[in-house]
């Protein structure tokens, strides 16, 4: 039931934005239409991006954000050109469908917001916030707090811990960097969409999260990046592997990239070992067939999808990132990815040469 | 053949609701089946776990029934003094004058906002309140959450209530007056005791309403998947965990919400159907 209504939700979107297209492109191929789906967080960066993709080649682009999930199941029912994911495809997952390439777009992170009065800057590390959110620590004044902040005044205030209701990428690359700094953390609450928080109220989605913390002293939670860049909510330094407390921003996101990333850029870059990183960062990914001729796609129809992912490992797209709030892929993603969009084929022929 | 033509019409029409409305528990029942088949039908009901761990996950729906049906009754008492009095005086003291009509047609208005702008004005008026008074640090809540509901149903229990007190015929209230009875005694004497399984129906159906109110609910009640220890605590009432978590809920999860759903539409369905059978009391009497 569900899986019809979601592709049925899809097309729908699909048509209502590719209503006019038919111009051709100046590659010399037919204007096509694509459609995808997944991820609501890199949403915005999307739109803008196939808006320019759409006035160079004349493709219409159509994505509906329906989440990271719903995305992937939408590509498993090969109804999408392509899906978008927070989460990489597990070794699992990857076994139950035809082989695909996951391709990188854009960076961004987690922040750790709060609501405190007269508390210029909070430094945090991550054991710490594990100990937040897991209720072990539950007063502003706590000594663990003071010992890292000695020149700010924290209140004898109960911390209120603010969550997400709705299952969601930010939530699992919270809990996966807590999962990677807290041992006590991995044990009883683990990293997921969803987890069980035991203290503390939720709300949904980002503006949810957000408006609780603005709007309620003594708070703390976390909101996905490009949100709270956007809203100019006071959010906390956060100590790196490398023992510095760093401020999320486009440069430090990207720095969490720096790394070693795998050549099928499937990995979580939480807690990465890097300089200057800040380490509740990640990747979002586009999700694509490796085999293109599927559910009667035209070769042209595969061209204009490898065109996309193209553009947007162009210089020129990464350039929106930051007017967007996100952050840009370092050098190496961008290098693996080309590299991965070479192994793309039609009828087992490499669309790119 | 014109005559016939409209009576076929006239039948289909008549058929699609049903249809409508069985395809409806159809679908509930056939994805909330996976649900009850793994949890146990009273084992899903009674059990309070909400938990997400892979490969053990527990979906139970009692905090969400209780949920409910504390916001819901919350929001019914603290209803009753604003709709009570107003039903009055629409319908008796003030009958058929143009202030009572202004005041009938103010709150029939109220039923007309959207669910999101009382849940907005909840959140940033309400909410700061329910903080500044120091009722709650965190102000989201029951409490909270009851608050908004009980503004929401008002015009749903006043404007029928009033339609019932109307109804009380004048030769009876004429009689006690006659006997000496004051307005007061009237009412207590007369008016209530009439109209009485009417206007308890009028709150049955406001109930209804409150029931699957999801929007301001969902924006004022904290969405924590426990049980509420007291009036002021977080929870999370049925509609509002279906609301949170339908979009990224699959295979176990997404049938439990279905079955919460499944719930919900009966517990709504029962209370109906009592708020129909004491009208046709009233009626009749």
């Amino acid at each position: 039931m569900k899986k019809i209504f979601l592709s049925v939700v899809t097309l729908a979107v699909a048509f209502t934005f590719v209503a006019c297209g038919g111009n051709s492109n100046n590659g010399g191929r037919k204007a096509q239409e694509l459609s995808g789906a997944g991820a609501t967080f890199p949403q915005p960066f999307y739109n803008v991006v196939f808006e320019q993709f759409g006035q160079i080649n004349g493709d219409q682009v159509a994505y509906g954000g329906i989440g990271s999930g719903g995305g992937v199941r939408n590509l498993r029912d090969k109804i999408v050109d392509f899906a978008g994911s927070d989460a990489f495809l597990t070794d699992n997952e990857m076994a139950e469908m035809a082989p695909v390439v996951h391709i990188p777009t854009c960076m961004g992170a987690v922040v750790v917001a709060y609501n405190l009065d007269g508390v210029k800057e909070l430094k945090l590390t991550g054991e710490i916030i594990a100990a937040i959110f897991a209720g072990e620590i539950k007063m502003w004044n706590d000594e663990r707090l003071a010992a890292l902040n000695p020149d700010e005044k924290l209140p004898a205030e109960a911390i209120i811990p603010v969550y997400r209701s709705d299952g969601s990428g930010t939530t699992f690359v919270f809990t996966d960097y807590l999962t990677k700094v807290s041992p006590m953390w991995k044990e009883k609450f683990g990293a997921g969409k969803s987890v069980n928080f035991p203290s503390g109220q939720a709300a949904k989605g980002n503006p949810g999260v957000a408006g609780v913390i603005k709007q309620t002293k003594n708070t703390i939670g976390y909101v996905g990046s490009e949100y709270a860049f956007a809203q100019k909510i006071p959010y906390a330094r956060v100590q790196n592997p490398r023992g510095e407390f760093v401020l999320p921003s486009s440069a430090t996101i990207s720095a969490a990239a720096m790394g070693e990333i795998p050549a099928d850029t499937r990995c979580s870059i939480t807690n990465a070992d890097a300089a200057g990183a800040y380490p509740i960062s990640t990747f979002t990914w586009m999700i694509i067939y490796k085999e293109q001729n599927y559910s009667d796609r035209s070769k042209e129809q595969a061209a204009a999808t490898l065109d996309l992912l193209k553009y947007i490992l162009s210089d020129d797209a990464q350039h929106i990132t930051t007017e967007v709030h996100y952050a840009p892929l370092p050098y190496r993603a961008k290098e693996l990815s080309m590299t991965n969009l070479k192994t793309v084929t039609f009828d087992g022929i490499s669309i790119l040469q | 053949m014109n005559d016939k033509l409209y009576r076929i019409l006239l039948f289909a029409a008549a058929l699609i609701m049903p249809i409508v409305c069985g395809g409806v528990v159809y679908a509930l029942v056939t994805d909330a089946y996976e649900a009850f088949e793994h949890f146990g039908f009273f084992k899903f009901l009674t059990s309070s776990e909400w938990s997400y761990t892979e490969g053990a996950e527990q979906y139970g729906a009692l905090p969400f029934i209780t949920g409910t049906l504390m916001t819901t009754l919350l929001a019914l008492i603290f209803c009753i003094p604003f709709s009570l009095p107003v039903a009055l005086f629409v319908g008796e003291y003030f009958k058929d004058t143009k202030v009572a009509a202004v005041l009938s047609t103010v709150t029939d208005l109220l039923a007309g906002i959207p669910s999101i702008i009382y849940g907005l004005w909840g959140f940033y008026t309400l909410r700061p309140l329910i903080m500044a008074l120091n009722i709650s640090p965190q102000g989201s809540g029951v409490l909270t959450a009851s608050l908004v509901l009980a503004i929401m149903i008002v015009p749903y229990a006043a404007s029928l209530s009033a339609e019932f007190i109307k109804m009380v015929p004048n030769d009876l209230k004429e009689g006690a007056y006659s006997l000496g009875a004051t307005r007061a005694e009237v009412i207590r004497k007369i008016v209530f005791p009439i109209a009485g399984s009417g206007i308890f129906s009028s709150y049955i159906l406001a109930i209804g309403r409150a029931l699957g109110e999801t929007m301001t609910v969902t924006m004022l009640i904290g969405n924590t998947n426990n049980i509420p220890d007291s009036i002021t605590s977080t929870g999370n009432s049925m509609a509002s965990i279906i609301a949170n978590q339908f979009g990224e809920a699959s295979d176990l999860r997404f049938s439990s919400l279905i079955a919460i759903g499944l719930v919900l539409f009966l517990i709504t369905a029962v209370i109906n159907m009592i708020g129909k059978m004491m009208i046709k009391r009233a009626r009749i009497s």
